[in-house]
């Protein structure tokens, strides 16, 4: 039988043919980058929990009123809520939802859910990245050994459980995740798009190679001479890379390795607000981070240069010692 | 019950939970009152554990002070001796390199069944829980100490749904599900430890906390407890414990 979510391999050949795989530069704005990303798609989201977000361009989108998008990510926290309670997705694959261990349940999660809004679609987190991997590999599915025996299995039948054909032991299939558009944000990158990540990769190798598409955003844009200086840092090749975004703190209020730590203060705010009305709150929040400022700098000046700056002390902190 | 004059409740889970671990052992650590506990017995007893996080980190050394916010923040690399992707530290696990998996839990059965997705039936749930995050797999694949608290709801007859299998239904079930390997070893609670039986796979108190009886304990638990005939008594944490404990989450993040 014929899984409907796995990308057939033809199409998955054709669609990367059909790229612009050439060395060329695709430095542009947020607004112009959002325009790979169309209403409905498939999206996958870099970096995991509070880390590495690519908050900007999900911003840019939310700005754009971007409809029905399914996202998949590692781990999801309040871009999630962001994601849900502005509209702009009503689907998201991942392996755990909440705003952050330190807060408990996101009540903006659990509005949608539990009123059938929108639908969490919960894997193991091994499940998340051996779906991407398959995905990146141009294989329609991986073996794994976990997920079996649980609930979790019952509610996912896009895996399917086999018979090993070789040591006859049960084995979990998961299918292949090739999302139409991934949005990953990393320390630097050139303006082919070699990106070098600094610290905690989480999927992010994996899901750029699983997609059709990928918009980089980059806290800082560097020379290629840069780029061939250390290429054992650069984790995704130019070729992978649809555009090229440069936004400083484009993480914020999630950390970004080496550069910002999470900013707690705007965080604890973000989440008593929504979580004490998580519509009002939400749209509140929407209207005043995500809608009013007219660039991503004013949106940075609201959360405040304090806290930017104490975030940022910490962020470098990481390499005092 | 628990002494309240010198350590609170979410202390002793701590302090307890670090005296299962061995020096020389892999530990594969959850946030909250795992990373604390892994990290207090990397300071006390075991400078050789490897502590391993799923955002991707291999022997971490936490900074006292600096605990981190998840498991994915830069926080959890210091002075590790490697970061991989996510996927790749998870599949350590698989492999078999992982000793320990070391989690929380909200909601627990007699098997040891670990719940963090739904509380009611799933398909119109009362509750939408966070999930599983790196749970399943954890559980799934290696050796299993979970730490939480002891109440009635917590510890139910059957879990409202497995998210992290234990035993599944006790019995040979686990490894008939296809997960040969791993399985519950403790549970602890500010209230007992508990291990389970070799054959049915239930769970059974191996030792009461300082001050705590079995009463307390089959009180506070939603379903019969199997008592070994001779149970011990735990220990109370020792000032250099909880001094060493404060110390490293001075700001009482986790504690």
């Amino acid at each position: 039988m014929l899984n409907a979510q796995v990308e057939p391999y033809q199409r998955l050949r054709e669609n990367l043919s059909q790229r612009d795989r050439s060395l060329r530069e695709k430095v542009m704005t947020l607004e112009e980058a959002a325009s790979f990303v169309q209403d409905g798609m498939k999206v996958g989201i870099g970096g995991s929990t509070m880390s590495r977000t690519p908050m900007a361009m999900i911003w840019e989108l939310v700005r754009q009123r971007r409809k029905n998008l399914s996202c998949s990510r590692a781990i999801t926290s309040t871009d999630g809520d962001i994601l849900f309670g502005s509209g702009v997705s009503d689907h998201i694959i991942t392996s755990w939802f909440a705003q952050g261990i330190l807060w408990g349940l996101s009540k903006v999660m659990r509005r949608h859910v539990e009123q059938g809004l929108a639908r969490y679609e919960e894997w193991s987190h091994m499940a998340v990245g051996m779906r991407f991997r398959a995905g990146g590999m141009g294989v329609p599915f991986l073996p794994i050994r976990s997920m079996l025996g649980s609930d979790v299995m019952d509610q996912r039948p896009e895996a399917k459980q086999i018979d090993c054909p070789f040591t006859g032991e049960k084995l979990l299939l998961v299918p292949a995740l090739n999302p139409d558009v991934a949005l990953i944000h990393v320390q630097r990158c050139d303006a082919y798009g070699n990106a070098q990540i600094d610290g905690l990769q989480f999927m992010d190798i994996d899901l750029a190679l699983a997609a059709n598409r990928v918009i980089l955003t980059t806290e800082r844009i560097v020379s290629n001479d840069q780029i061939r200086r250390a290429p054992d840092q650069t984790k995704i090749p130019f070729f992978c890379v649809d555009a090229v975004v440069e936004v400083p703190y484009g993480s914020a209020p999630h950390e970004c390795f080496g550069i910002y730590e999470p900013m707690l203060n705007h965080m604890e705010a973000y989440v008593a607000k929504v979580n004490s009305d998580p519509v009002e709150g939400m749209r509140e929040y929407l209207e005043r981070y995500f809608y009013e400022p007219k660039s991503w700098n004013e949106y940075l000046a609201l959360i405040g240069m304090e806290e930017v700056l104490d975030a940022s002390q910490k962020g470098r902190s990481i390499y005092n010692d | 019950m628990t002494d309240t004059t010198r350590y609170t409740a979410a202390e002793i889970l701590a302090i307890l939970s670090a005296r299962q671990l061995k020096d020389g052992q892999v530990v594969f650590a959850g946030v909250g009152t795992p990373l604390l506990a892994a990290t207090l017995a990397q300071r006390l007893r075991c400078p050789g554990l490897t502590i391993l996080f799923e955002g991707g980190v291999v022997g971490a050394f936490v900074e006292p002070g600096k605990l981190p916010p998840s498991t994915n923040d830069q926080r959890c690399t210091k002075r590790a001796n490697m970061v991989l992707g996510s996927a790749d530290v998870l599949l350590l696990l698989q492999r078999g390199y992982v000793d320990i998996g070391f989690m929380g839990g909200a909601q627990i059965d007699q098997f040891g069944n670990l719940n963090s997705s739904f509380i009611g039936d799933p398909a119109a749930p009362k509750t939408r829980l966070p999930g599983t995050g790196g749970g399943n797999d954890i559980s799934s694949l290696t050796n299993m100490i979970v730490a939480m608290k002891h109440e009635k709801r917590r510890f139910v007859e059957k879990v409202d749904f497995i998210t992290s299998p234990g035993f599944i239904r006790g019995g040979t079930s686990r490894a008939e599900s296809g997960l040969p390997a791993g399985g519950m070893f403790r549970v602890i609670t500010e209230l007992a430890i508990f291990g389970f039986d070799e054959k049915t796979r239930r769970m059974k108190v191996l030792a009461l906390n300082p001050g705590v009886s079995r009463e307390n304990v089959q009180d506070n638990t939603g379903f019969d407890l199997v008592f070994d005939e001779q149970i011990a008594i735990t220990e109370p944490p020792t000032e250099h414990e909880l001094e060493t404990l404060r110390s490293i989450d001075p700001e009482r993040m986790f504690i």
